[in-house]
């Protein structure tokens, strides 16, 4: 079962992401943006990170990278499609899933632990935790803050304190098959007690438990 | 500026002797290009003209140094195979006219200069320093280069994990914006600047080259070589953070293949720079030719090209075989490549441009050749009087406090570094807001234990006094998170050097460094010199800025914080007994408005015994904290607003609550948990309630939390 963890040119976390999941017995691999063929794995992360500079809009560029068709075939198939942060931004603008990310109310970049709340067990990041779990977690992001027209999306998670202006105080939103679902907050960051917090564990165990075989 | 009639060296900033000099190394008249290139190379921003002499007194030896000062960084053995480079600088000037700009472009030329070395960068520090924010103008500086730091930083992809914020008048007309970088590589990967061997080609990687940026390094100002100067007017370095990230991934992929002989940055002084110092450095010649740099504006003169700041660029040097192998990782990474020039045998440096030669002059004479001067010094007559100065009446302890932990440099730092990414990378252990900070490197037991330190009012009331303390101050916090001081960087901001006072405070200063290096056995590996920092003739406090590298190994199972505080816990204070000295201190500065008195000098005989003492109770203890800006006072209601507890405290009088006397720190443990020296140790109160007790008053500890969390928020609120 692999998992591949996307790099575009900017994007930053990936080696966190890999670290995060080899530590969990999980099979990671760096898959370049270029690439045209996902088919040797059964799952796909977009880390966060700046990708393409972030220029003209945040993961406006990064929807017409090559790796992007595949992506959408693999989600569309049906397999674990996680974007984190940056990644999840991408996601939106490939119109995988529902809304926008705009900049933060408060108009800063945020970098802190912040807490939030499981609203949805039935997602590729969220069928390990229980409904109404406490989760802390680090935000990290200068556009965290989600906006949607409609109210037919779904919520995974929802910060306690919602430190961004989040609509609905959203921190992770999902597609309505639950296989695509793109979080603000990073559970990479929070994957060991040496740096403040192991919650996020259980974010990427589920992520790891819903890949099944190509 | 331009002044018609006047040579044209002048204008470029040089002296009449200096031009003799350009003159008797030619044997004939410099052409434009050559002269510019010397302008820029013995610039004091480049060649450290008024500094090298006193530079040389610092320790720069040990058996773990693997590179000393003069390369891009230093490097230092973390053993089993492991190197960290090192490189802090400053950015003051250009942070002053576009302060966004300034900081961002700042903390791109360091990373650079980190991974030049090979290594990857892990790590950024800035050490900031302002006016008073009740001033618009210093706010609009200091949220501009907050905002820049973060910008730059958070997208290049490389974490700012801690760093210093001071507010004071004397910086108000001149602010000072430094930054340090840590790197670590494996002992293969080290990569040095020099040109190898005669055949290797040039390669410029990353950005186009543009106009900006020009003669930054010396007062070239333009319109040196005609008379169109407005046009040519050089424009503010512009950073972009996205070209940083790709150039780092693709130097980095280049060094893990083996594939650069040598590297060299390209930042202050530009492509004259980055061919002429490797050149030098290995003794050989190169032939340039400026028509194969990537440009992104037309017509672009010899002078220009050689001396553009454009950001973003290396030149590697390359065997003629891996040529194409390099040009093939730079296409992967999406970034712009040119091979330039070819290495030769010989030592002659010649460029081309339009078919032309424009320069051809020995490459070594830009470095090697340049100025030095002893400029004269003298102990400013001020100085008796201000050591002579009383302290004004004392205030109360309480009210004192209250206004210590409301100073935007003591209060909360969680409105700058919020701003940062100082999570990157899953190492930082301890990151900003704290003494110092602790990285690990994964897949060892060790840590990099790192502090920044500076003080100005300090350093102006006894510049070799208050420098040997912040190698102290710097090696104790180090030793709070278990590490051992390996190696120092200093960034040296001074005002004008050509007034003998300012070069008297340099020349102390560098004392102070190399005694307290000297005592605690650690090199210097390298460091930078920002002198002019004046405005309206008034220099700036001399400001030398510490950072210390130190290495924790193994890594505290359980790290000391701040807010690991109980109820029932025993508060110990370690170390000297203060003096009751309140020279220098943050009390002077914030409280009564006045800096006066000389300092408590460092005693070397006793820093050795407190900082192995705090490394091995850092392995043991709950809270460690440094006595440091704001005394006892602030250390020990720092420790309760992070616990959310209160503390009671048995110390009386302003010299004992408020003194910064060196090498002493709190210790706050279960009774009878660690056992303490007798002689060093003693019990000053005790952990409990919700009111911090101190000299017969109680302050609430909401009213600390909310005080000590809003000092910076309410004044940025305007």
């Amino acid at each position: 079962m692999r998992t591949a963890v996307v790099v575009f040119p900017g994007t930053n976390c990936e080696h966190d992401v890999v670290h995060a999941l080899r530590s969990l017995g999980g099979d990671a691999e760096l898959v370049w943006h270029r690439e045209t063929d996902l088919s040797d794995f059964d799952g796909v992360i977009l880390p966060g990170g700046f990708a393409h500079g972030d220029y003209l809009r945040t993961g406006a560029i990064a929807r017409f990278s090559p790796v992007m068709a595949e992506v959408r075939r693999v989600a569309d198939e049906g397999a674990p499609v996680l974007g984190i942060c940056n990644g999840f931004q991408v996601l939106c603008e490939a119109g995988m899933l529902p809304g926008a990310l705009i900049a933060n109310r408060d108009l800063a970049f945020i970098c802190r632990f912040v807490e939030v709340e499981v609203t949805d067990t039935s997602t590729i990041l969220t069928r390990n935790a229980e409904l109404g779990q406490r989760i802390r977690i680090p935000l990290n992001s200068y556009e965290g803050n989600w906006v949607h027209p409609g109210s037919d999306a779904r919520v995974a998670l929802t910060y306690i304190d919602n430190p961004n202006g989040s609509q609905g105080s959203a921190a992770a939103v999902s597609n309505p098959e639950g296989n695509v679902v793109g979080v603000m907050p990073h559970p990479e960051r929070a994957s060991d007690e040496l740096l403040g917090s192991s919650d996020g564990l259980v974010l990427l165990e589920s992520f790891l438990q819903s890949l099944v075989p190509a | 500026m331009t002044i018609t009639g006047q040579p044209v060296h002048r204008r470029l900033g040089m002296t009449d002797d200096e031009y003799e000099s350009v003159l008797r190394i030619l044997g004939r008249d410099p052409l434009p290009a050559e002269l510019a290139m010397y302008s820029v190379m013995w610039s004091e921003h480049c060649s450290y003209k008024s500094s090298r002499a006193h530079l040389r007194r610092f320790p720069t030896e040990a058996p773990w140094v693997v590179v000393g000062p003069g390369e891009n960084a230093g490097v230092v053995k973390l053993g089993d195979g492991w190197l960290a480079a090192l490189r802090i600088e400053s950015h003051n000037h250009p942070s002053f006219v576009e302060p966004y700009q300034g900081a961002a472009t700042g903390v791109g030329g360091i990373l650079r200069d980190v991974f030049t070395m090979g290594a990857r960068p892990i790590a950024l520090w800035d050490q900031i320093r302002f006016g008073p924010l009740d001033d618009p103008k210093n706010r609009y500086l200091f949220g501009g280069v907050v905002a820049g730091i973060a910008g730059y930083g958070n997208a290049v992809g490389v974490p700012t994990v801690g760093g210093e914020i001071e507010f004071a008048p004397t910086y108000s007309g001149n602010p000072l914006v430094n930054v340090m970088c840590l790197g670590i590589l494996r002992e293969e990967q080290l990569v040095l600047g020099t040109a190898g061997e005669p055949g290797n080609m040039a390669v410029l990687l990353g950005k186009a080259t543009g106009r900006d940026g020009i003669g930054g390094a010396s007062v070239l100002a333009s319109a040196s070589f005609d008379d169109e100067s407005q046009e040519k007017r050089p424009s503010v370095q512009v950073g972009d953070p996205f070209e940083e990230k790709k150039l780092i991934e693709a130097c980095l992929e280049l060094f893990e293949a083996g594939l650069v002989a040598g590297i060299q940055d390209l930042g202050a002084a530009g492509l004259a720079c980055a061919i002429s110092e490797p050149a030098g450095r290995a003794g050989v010649g190169m032939d340039i030719d400026l028509d194969s740099v990537h440009v992104r504006e037309s017509g672009m003169t010899a002078p220009e090209l050689l001396m553009s700041e454009s950001q973003e660029r290396m030149m590697a040097f390359v065997h003629p075989g891996n040529v194409e192998a390099v040009l093939a990782v730079a296409e992967k990474w999406e970034i712009e490549s040119a091979v330039v020039g070819q290495v030769k045998a010989g030592g002659t440096l010649s460029v081309r441009h339009a078919g032309e030669i424009v320069a051809e002059l020995p490459a070594a004479s830009l470095a090697d050749d340049a100025p030095l001067y002893d400029r004269p010094l003298r102990r400013p007559d001020w100085l008796d009087e201000l050591w002579a100065t009383p302290d004004p009446s004392p205030i109360a302890p309480a009210d004192a406090l209250i206004r210590l932990l409301d100073d935007p440099g003591i209060g909360s730092s969680a409105w700058v570094h919020e701003q940062y990414d100082h999570m990157l990378f899953l190492n930082t252990l301890r990151g900003p807001g704290g003494d110092g900070s602790l990285l690990r490197i994964r897949g060892t037991t060790k840590g990099l234990a790192v502090s920044t330190d500076g003080n100005g009012g300090l350093c102006l009331l006894d510049p070799r006094r208050g420098a040997a303390r912040l190698v102290f101050e710097a090696a104790l916090n180090v030793a709070m998170t278990g590490g051992a001081p390996l190696a120092v960087v200093d960034n040296l901001n001074f005002g004008n050097p050509e007034k003998p006072e300012v070069m008297w405070q340099f020349r102390e200063t560098i004392e102070g460094i190399s005694e307290a290096c000297e005592a605690l056995g650690i090199p210097v590996v390298g460091g930078n010199v920002s002198f002019y920092n004046e405005t309206d003739g008034v220099d700036i406090h001399p400001t030398p800025v510490v950072g210390l590298l130190g290495l924790a190994d193994p890594i505290p199972a359980q790290l000391p914080a701040l807010n690991r505080a109980n109820a029932g816990m025993e508060i110990w204070e370690v170390g000297p007994e203060a003096t009751g000295n309140l020279a220098g201190s943050a009390l002077q500065r914030v409280v009564l408005g006045q800096l006066g008195g000389r300092p408590t000098a460092a005693q070397p005989e006793v820093a050795k015994p407190v900082i192995d003492l705090a490394a091995s109770l850092a392995h043991q203890a709950p809270v460690l904290h440094d006595i440091s800006s704001g005394g006892l006072a602030v250390a020990i209601a720092e420790i309760c607003i992070a616990s959310g507890v209160g503390a009671e405290l048995w110390v009386e009088g302003d010299g004992r609550l408020f003194s910064e006397d060196p090498h002493r720190f709190i210790v706050v443990m279960e009774p009878g948990t660690v056992s303490l020296p007798v002689d060093l140790a003693r019990r000053i109160g005790a952990v409990g309630g919700d009111r911090l007790s101190i000299a017969g008053a109680a302050i609430d500890l909401g009213l600390l939390t909310t005080t000590y969390r809003d000092a910076i928020p309410r004044r940025m609120r305007g």
